[in-house]
């Protein structure tokens, strides 16, 4: 059944669209929360399955969004010395690829960095690094244009050799896109979290002393899996550029990691499918309640529901789910039996 | 025959602390050694060293002729020389059968150059499954088959210390420490688990042991180093040990004890 239910899922996602409607408003709240979910998965594979809080996690968002955004539009910038570098408009798909790698770079430095002392320095090293990025974004004006924010960002356009290409300038293409990128990012954690890796992720997670003894080496499996984590944040946020069509240096908004973190912890860290309900949930809250309340109230009960999941399953809601499906009583423990090794 | 681990001059010291002040001792390959002491004497201290969770300020370990200064934890198991721990010995929120398969981490490196890889486009099927199997028969081997699909932290504390067993022979190691294994085990327990210290033996695996269970280690070891503050005190056969007169001492405690009394005694005067 546990494999069953992201399919349906997924199914419900595809077709939702056709259900709703055209409706540009929800498409659009539809789309904006996809790619924050995204942002939480990523999140997830730090917070959740090696227990690595990343509070600057909005940073390889930021730099995949601006990052792909720039290779889209091209800059000409003087870095002193009478160095100029003058880059041409490459097309936004090679822009998101570029934006994705780019981030993953970023989190292999932050990793290497901080994974040698880990738990706070971590936080911590991670909370700093978005705010330098933010205030690079917000001050290297010629680059950036700041606070003017880069606009006419040019929509992603997928193409093949022969077969003509296809820009995606609609809500609904848009929102494909999204899905699919995220059923991507999906399916990528759910065979990293099978594997021998993840194993070395969960056993660090639990018991860092007896993982290392066993021979899982800390450093090099916490730093692959931020790698992984900001490569995927920053594919998140190239969609957001590409999405928008223009960003500015609030796109690094600590409260956005704050949102991604609810998303996961609500959810159900170190669970697949955690993020992607906690996502759900608090992506498309605001979008329920905005017909029926003032937006103070809506932050009020935003907050309220948040409290009652987290009081009524504090492991939240996907494990809280499955502990009441398969809620049975446990044997009691028998004495120690013999096995082969001492029967004699 | 040369000694599989020697311990040479090792010395521990947190700031003005001394854990560990000259230790040195060898142990052969495929002997049953035991590590004893009062609590504090600085067993633990030196299995952390020879591990390396802790460097030494003085001395050298060295395993199989290879020196462990300056190694990490990983790359020592990696040598072969595995150890558990004393209290928490298994990853309590995965199944039996899930920690032994991350202890069988190392073993899956050899399945492809790029493992990650493999795993993403699911390319490591048949190396999982080994793994599984091999899962399987080691803990069937230690007679832990039963509670595979058991979540670790729910087991009795006897058998989480056989997952901590099982999860250090998943390494393949020549060598296995293990730290206070029966502490907290009942007597039939203790005998099962002595049985168990011998196969793991005959299976070619050198056993250096710290334990407070006297019986069991004067049963099980072929020979016995003796701790106390830090210092080698005494090392020979179960025999010699019992009946050493510093070790008598450092056990009973003659003059501890003996202080101690006239301190009740004149507290009681006091009174």
């Amino acid at each position: 059944m546990s494999r069953l239910l992201p399919l349906a899922l997924l199914a419900g996602l595809v077709a939702l669209p056709l259900a709703l409607g055209a409706s540009p408003y929800l498409l659009n709240a539809l789309i904006v929360t996809g790619i924050l979910t995204i942002g939480a998965m990523s999140l997830n594979l730090l917070l959740g399955f090696t227990g690595q809080l990343s509070l600057g996690h909005i940073a390889f968002f930021g730099i995949g969004a601006y990052v792909s955004a720039l290779t889209s539009l091209g800059f000409d910038v003087e870095l002193g010395f009478g160095l100029r570098v003058v880059h041409e408009p490459w097309p936004a798909a090679i822009g998101f690829a570029l934006g994705t790698l780019a981030a993953g770079a970023c989190g292999w430095l932050i990793g290497r960095l901080s994974f040698r002392v880990r738990g706070a320095y971590f936080v911590i090293v991670t909370i700093s690094f978005a705010e330098v990025v933010r205030l690079v974004a917000l001050n290297w004006v010629e680059l950036t244009q700041g606070p003017l924010a880069l606009t006419g960002i040019p929509p992603i356009t997928l193409g093949l050799p022969g077969l003509g290409t296809w820009t995606l300038r609609t809500k609904l293409q848009n929102y494909y896109l999204v899905l699919a990128v995220g059923t991507l990012c999906w399916l990528v954690i759910a065979r990293l979290v099978g594997s021998r890796f993840g194993r070395a992720m969960r056993g660090l997670k639990e018991n860092e002393s007896l993982a290392l003894s066993v021979g899982i080496n800390a450093t090099r499996t916490l730093t692959v899996a931020a790698v992984i984590s900001a490569a995927m944040a920053g594919a998140a946020g190239s969609l957001y550029a590409h999405y928008l069509r223009i960003i500015d240096p609030d796109v690094f908004a600590f409260t956005t990691t704050v949102s991604m973190v609810i998303m996961v912890v609500a959810g159900g860290k170190g669970t697949l499918m955690g993020p992607v309900v906690g996502g759900l949930i608090f992506g498309l809250l605001p979008v329920a309640l905005r017909p029926v309340m003032a937006p103070e109230a809506q932050w009020i009960v935003y907050g309220l529901v948040l409290i009652v999941i987290l009081f009524v399953m504090p492991r939240g809601i996907v494990p809280g789910l499955a502990g009441l499906v398969r809620r049975r009583p446990s044997p009691p423990a028998p004495v120690l039996e013999p096995g082969p090794a001492v029967q004699r | 025959m040369s000694p599989i681990l020697s311990v040479a001059h090792v010395g521990v010291r947190f700031g003005g602390l001394v854990a560990i002040a000259d230790l040195h001792f060898d142990v052969a390959e495929g002997e049953i050694v035991s590590l004893i002491g009062p609590n504090g004497a600085g067993k633990t201290t030196a299995f952390n060293v020879m591990t390396g969770f802790l460097k030494p300020s003085q001395g050298e370990v060295r395993f199989r002729g290879t020196p462990l200064r300056g190694l990490a934890p990983h790359e020592i198991t990696r040598l072969g020389l595995a150890r558990t721990f004393q209290r928490t010995s298994v990853f309590p929120d995965d199944t039996v059968f899930d920690n032994v398969m991350i202890g069988l981490h190392r073993h899956a490196a050899g399945t492809g150059r790029a493992p990650l890889l493999d795993a993403l486009v699911g390319r490591a099927g048949a190396g999982e499954r080994a793994l599984r199997e091999r899962a399987v028969a080691l803990l069937d081997w230690v007679g832990l088959g039963a509670r595979a699909q058991e979540r670790a932290g729910a087991l009795a504390y006897g058998e989480q210390r056989l997952v901590g067993v099982a999860l250090a022979l998943a390494t393949e190691p020549a060598m296995l420490l293990l730290d206070e294994p029966v502490s907290g085990m009942n007597a039939s327990e203790t005998r099962v688990f002595v049985r168990l210290i011998r196969q793991i033996r005959e299976r070619g695996v050198t056993i250096l042991l710290v334990e407070h269970d006297m019986p069991m280690v004067m049963e099980v070891s072929d020979r016995i180093v003796v701790l106390n503050y830090g210092r080698l005190i005494a090392a020979g056969p179960p025999a010699a040990i019992r009946s050493d007169p510093a070790v008598i001492e450092a056990y009973l405690g003659q003059g501890s004890a003996a202080r101690r009394a006239a301190a009740e005694a004149r507290e009681a005067a006091d009174a």
